[in-house]
């Protein structure tokens, strides 16, 4: 069965001087990710692709179509779905190890319980010497890193992420990469991830979906076929650079047609 | 090569060492007050409207022995002390109220605006008409004078959380109280520490106002007793000692803030 199903979703935006006309974001967006498997969205900015994301994680709502995980209709937000987001949404109050701690306290784990699997999350992306660091005193790629191990920490049956590393300078971003693809394969999880770095998508995915715009849609689908584990040597690949050129090609199309 | 020539103190952006600011801040208060005494000196004023400088410090402490001062200032500490937390309270709820509902934003904060722009001045008289001359009509001064200020700096606290902390509460299942208590009053707190600081400076206005105009203790009342007779230096000496208790109170809110909201810091 698949992990996550949308079959035609439409989206509409209000929109003109009063509200009453209605834009379109997302036009029958049909697509179906598998268990374990690892998609990203890449499309040019304003293609809906963060939306869509947004309405998979219930934190906006949608005009029509179906929405399901594991058969279940997506009604709103839960902890069934973790998010990572673009700006950096560790709480600046708590440690990195707080920060853990408050993902899985809120989503019913003792504070016994919460406290060993902080340390052990924190451990998986490297962290565990910065456990009592506030986020002020952490980088901005040490910050991610403990936003990761916050939504892995929970068991999310679904891993969303918007552009989890947009904010991050290239040389931090290509760690980042190989620690996630590095995670990923060790955890299995499901990952929906959003991109506009199409050497991103076609590095750490399975499948790529590239949208296009006014409506959105989902424009082509790429197999990602390049062998795993994903090393820095997968970017040498020749079979990489093809791939990533096809798909950026099928964005530049795409933007040229409007 | 040519040397980028020094920036002289009064340049723009120029930077003033830590013991050279102290220095410049003494220096203008001592130009104060020599200004002072030297129209004092110079017998262009009378005394009995600008009593000199050490006749106000003798005044006070005469007033500071027999123990009127400080029971003046009990009094009026006591007033802003409940009137405040009355405001502050009664405010930071209405406040969470607008700045995370559309519907009470739309109810309430036009309304607040319009009430915001009345004098609080014009609102005294019909305090006394209300509550009396009571303690209870100095409360509803100082409320009436900070709550609606407070509202709508409270709102714009709250509004000012990322709206990603809340998706982040949200796609955690917490419910919306869980969102307010552990997820927006934290990050909103150190605004709301800063809108209490401000607002705290007005409530000595008000509280001083009200005692003007009824009362029978407090650092308000003094100074209108004081001026029925002609005691400039108790008029004025009172008004030094509101400015420096509101510089202390400041001071304090200031420090404990610096401690509460450390982990903002960088090291």
């Amino acid at each position: 069965m698949d992990k996550l199903l949308i079959r035609d979703l439409i989206k509409t935006f209000p929109a003109g001087r009063a509200g009453r006309e209605r834009v379109t974001v997302l036009d029958k967006v049909s697509l179906s990710i598998r268990q374990n498997e690892f998609v990203s969205l890449v499309g040019a900015s304003g293609c809906g692709k963060s939306t869509l994301l947004s309405i998979i994680a219930g934190l906006q709502s949608f005009d029509d179509g179906d929405l399901k995980v594991d058969g279940g209709d997506i009604t709103g937000p839960g902890p069934d779905r973790g998010v990572v987001f673009q700006s950096y949404t560790l709480l600046p109050w708590l440690t990195a190890r707080r920060n853990v701690e408050f993902a899985l306290t809120a989503t019913g784990h003792s504070a016994a319980e919460s406290s060993e699997l902080a340390m052990a999350q924190l451990r998986l992306v490297g962290l565990e010497q910065f456990a009592d660091r506030y986020p002020a005193q952490l980088s901005g790629g040490m910050k991610q890193r403990v936003a990761i191990a916050r939504a892995l920490s929970y068991k999310p049956k679904l891993l969303l992420m918007d552009e989890p590393f947009g904010a991050l300078d290239a040389l931090t971003r290509v760690q980042m990469q190989e620690l996630l693809t590095e995670v990923w394969e060790r955890e299995r999880l499901t990952v929906i991830f959003v991109t506009h770095d199409v050497e991103e998508a076609v590095f750490l995915s399975d499948r790529i979906f590239v949208m296009s715009s006014n409506p959105g849609r989902i424009k082509t689908v790429y197999d990602v076929a390049l062998p795993r584990p994903r090393t820095p040597e997968t970017h040498r690949l020749p079979e990489f650079a093809a791939l990533q050129a096809d798909v950026l090609r099928s964005i530049r199309a795409e933007m040229r047609d409007r | 090569m040519a040397k980028p020539r020094k920036k002289s103190l009064f340049s723009m952006q120029a930077d003033v060492s830590p013991g050279g600011y102290i220095t410049i801040s003494a220096c203008a208060f001592i130009l104060f007050f020599a200004l002072w005494w030297g129209i004092n000196a110079s017998g262009f004023v009378r005394p009995i409207f600008l009593p000199s400088p050490a006749a106000i410090l003798t005044r006070l402490a005469t007033l500071a022995a027999d123990g009127t001062l400080l029971a003046d200032i009990a009094s009026s500490s006591y007033r802003i002390g409940v009137g405040f937390a009355l405001a502050s309270v009664s405010a930071l709820a209405v406040g969470v109220l607008i700045g995370n509902y559309r519907f009470w934003d739309a109810a309430i904060e036009p309304f607040l605006d319009f009430i915001r722009y009345m004098p609080v001045v014009a609102f005294v008289p019909l305090t006394i008409l209300w509550t009396g001359t009571s303690d209870t009509q100095k409360f509803l001064v100082i409320w009436i004078g900070t709550f609606f200020q407070q509202a709508l700096m409270f709102m714009d606290n709250i509004k000012r959380v990322p709206p990603d902390f809340i998706g982040l509460g949200r796609t955690l299942g917490l419910s919306d109280y869980r969102i307010v208590t552990k997820i927006i009053l934290p990050s909103a707190a150190p605004q709301i520490w800063d809108t209490l600081r401000v607002s705290l400076g007005w409530a000595w206005t008000w509280v001083v106002l009200a005692e003007l105009v009824a009362a029978n203790s407090g650092l308000g009342y003094r100074i209108t007793v004081a001026q029925r007779y002609f005691q400039t230096d108790t008029v004025i000496g009172y008004i030094v000692v509101l400015g420096l208790l509101g510089l202390i109170s400041d001071q304090i809110m200031k420090f404990a803030g610096k401690r509460m909201f450390r982990y903002g810091e960088k090291h």
